[in-house]
């Protein structure tokens, strides 16, 4: 005896639907989507994979396949699907992972995604169900519109001259090297609709049996958006959409590739692993105790790029981190990677920072000229600016602010390179702000400075900045 | 409706509360067995039914219909 009837791949109950009617899907009457959800059900009864299938939802009128399918369920951000379904496939490649799609997310939002995981070959399935429209947002032009067609945002119809042309997936997808399986079906007629049915079933044997990529797209009907009954749709699909979709298989190379092929699985989430990792990513110091600090720094370091000024802003904040206290860096700069401008904002905090953004600093660096005019006058009253006298040949108003002039890159060169006057200049705003001890900033730049054999010539830069602030020499 | 338990003839059946009265399983039957109620539902559609003879369970109407248990085919 054979039985057609609702699949156990489904729930039983649509409990996670809004609503009366919880045993109907949300779809409209008609809809091409129930159909298709009707032979995946079907399809993943028969190979047995239900228990560890995972439906990724996109977002369109299918964004509620959570709803339906008794298995694993992701809902992805519009047009990802094919970057999460890698994800789960990837760290979890016992799953058989389901990328169902309309055309506005696969073929316009999701382009992207849908090639590059068509091109990676990943062991996925995609179910690409394209009904010519955006159905859900109501009724937009979508890439797959046909010429002619009549959306509400295209009100005269779809015009190749400003609109450009339906964009055919399938066709496109084949020319790539890596997928296995890709055709073109339709939910038309019978006939057609017996076909869906084979290459579903098709598509995810190719998954079950690791032979890489499948894509089956579904030409399908959206009676609403189309504004016609539903079966004035499916003789319009049948009539006019295959024309420009014709059905067919565009790559098959199932008989091919061997099982198990595509197996790109790696260990997924395993705790001990992860906190190994944890461990090795650990600061290379370790937080002992929380040092007091008198007040919060808000600082402003700005010069040109290559003069170590984002560097002096991590050397800074690594010393706070270590103190146990809050810090954020927030670096800002040019294209270029040498000569433009560049500036970074660090905040050091006994409390939580809000924001790593500081437009008024009470402790400010400049190392070129610019940065004085730009930045001065956002100092707060009283803060502290240190400027680089060897470059910058204006005054600070001396007056309102702390300035300390030190000539740090004349003071670098003494040291051996001008490359270490950031840390010169470190070694002034630490004795300017007297916020940590020297001794506990040299201990740290040892932990920090990569280049074990620069260390020492770090250390005397520091003190001399150091030494400069504190004895004036 | 048709009974569910034993039967020795292919039916099918409507659950006329789910049926959104789309009519594609009218036009799909090759023997013209399914017709539309003139009635409505809670939900407001015409549901769909079986005229009552002549089904051979081939199924068509149950894929060509979208909702997941509206339509069940029985061939014995």
């Amino acid at each position: 005896m054979k039985v057609f009837e609702k699949s156990p791949s489904f729930y039983e109950v649509f409990e996670r639907k809004s609503g009366p009617a919880k045993e109907a899907t949300h779809y409209c009457p008609g809809c091409g989507h129930g159909n298709i959800h009707k032979m995946i059900a079907e399809a993943m009864d028969d190979l047995e994979i239900t228990e560890r299938s995972v439906f990724v939802s996109p977002v369109g009128c299918s964004v509620f396949g959570y709803y339906y399918f008794d298995c694993g369920n992701f809902q992805a951000a519009h047009g990802r699907a094919p970057a999460v379904a890698t994800a789960v496939k990837r760290s979890n490649p016992d799953a058989i992972v389901i990328s169902y799609q309309g055309d506005g997310d696969l073929a316009a939002i999701g382009t992207a995604e849908t090639i590059h995981a068509a091109n990676r070959g990943e062991n996925i399935t995609v179910f690409f169900v394209n009904n010519a429209i955006y159905g859900m947002t109501g009724g937009q032009m979508a890439p797959t519109t046909m010429i002619g067609q009549r959306s509400t945002t295209t009100p005269l119809g779809r015009a190749e001259q400003i609109h450009g042309n339906p964009i055919r997936m399938a066709e496109m997808l084949a020319t790539l090297p890596a997928p296995t399986y890709i055709e073109r079906v339709a939910v038309g007629t019978s006939k057609q609709i017996m076909k869906t049915r084979k290459a579903i079933r098709k598509a995810l044997k190719i998954q079950k049996e690791g032979k890489g990529y499948s894509f089956v797209e579904i030409v399908s009907t959206c009676p609403t958006g189309w504004k016609m009954d539903p079966v004035a749709a499916r003789d319009w699909l049948v009539d006019d959409m295959l024309k420009v979709f014709p059905l067919g298989v565009f790559k098959d190379e199932s008989d091919n590739v061997d099982e198990g092929t595509w197996d790109r699985s790696f260990e997924g989430f395993v705790p001990d692993k992860v906190n190994t990792y944890l461990d090795r990513m650990k600061s290379p110091f370790d937080v002992t105790e929380e040092l007091d600090l008198v007040k919060d720094l808000n600082c402003k370091f700005a010069g040109f790029g290559g003069q170590g000024i984002l560097t002096l802003g991590l050397f800074l904040s690594q010393i706070g981190m270590r103190a146990g206290h809050q810090v954020s860096w927030f670096p800002a700069y040019g294209p270029e990677m040498r000569g433009g401008t560049a500036n970074c904002s660090v905040n050091i905090s006994r409390d939580r920072i809000g924001s790593p953004l500081v437009d008024r600093p009470n402790m400010l660096v400049v190392m070129n000229q610019p940065s004085l005019d730009a930045f001065e006058k956002d100092v707060v009253d009283g803060g502290t600016i240190i400027v680089d006298s060897t470059i910058v040949e204006g005054k600070a108003d001396a007056k309102r602010l702390n300035v300390v002039a030190l000539p740090a890159s004349d003071m670098a060169d003494e040291v051996g390179t001008t490359k270490v006057a950031n840390v010169v200049i470190l070694g002034a705003v630490v004795a300017a702000t007297d916020a940590y001890e020297p001794e506990f900033v040299e201990s740290t730049l040892r932990a920090v400075i990569k280049k074990q054999s620069l260390i020492d010539m770090n250390m005397e830069a520091f003190r001399k900045g150091y030494d400069f602030v504190k004895n004036g020499n | 409706m048709a009974a569910k338990t034993a039967v020795d003839v292919p039916f099918m059946e409507v659950n006329g509360e789910l049926c959104k009265g789309c009519q594609l399983c009218v036009g799909v039957c090759p023997k013209t067995v399914i017709a539309v109620s003139e009635k409505l539902n809670s939900a407001s559609y015409h549901p769909a039914y079986y005229t009552g003879a002549d089904c051979t369970g081939c199924g068509l109407c149950f894929y060509a219909c979208p909702e997941p248990a509206a339509i069940r085919v029985v061939k014995p």
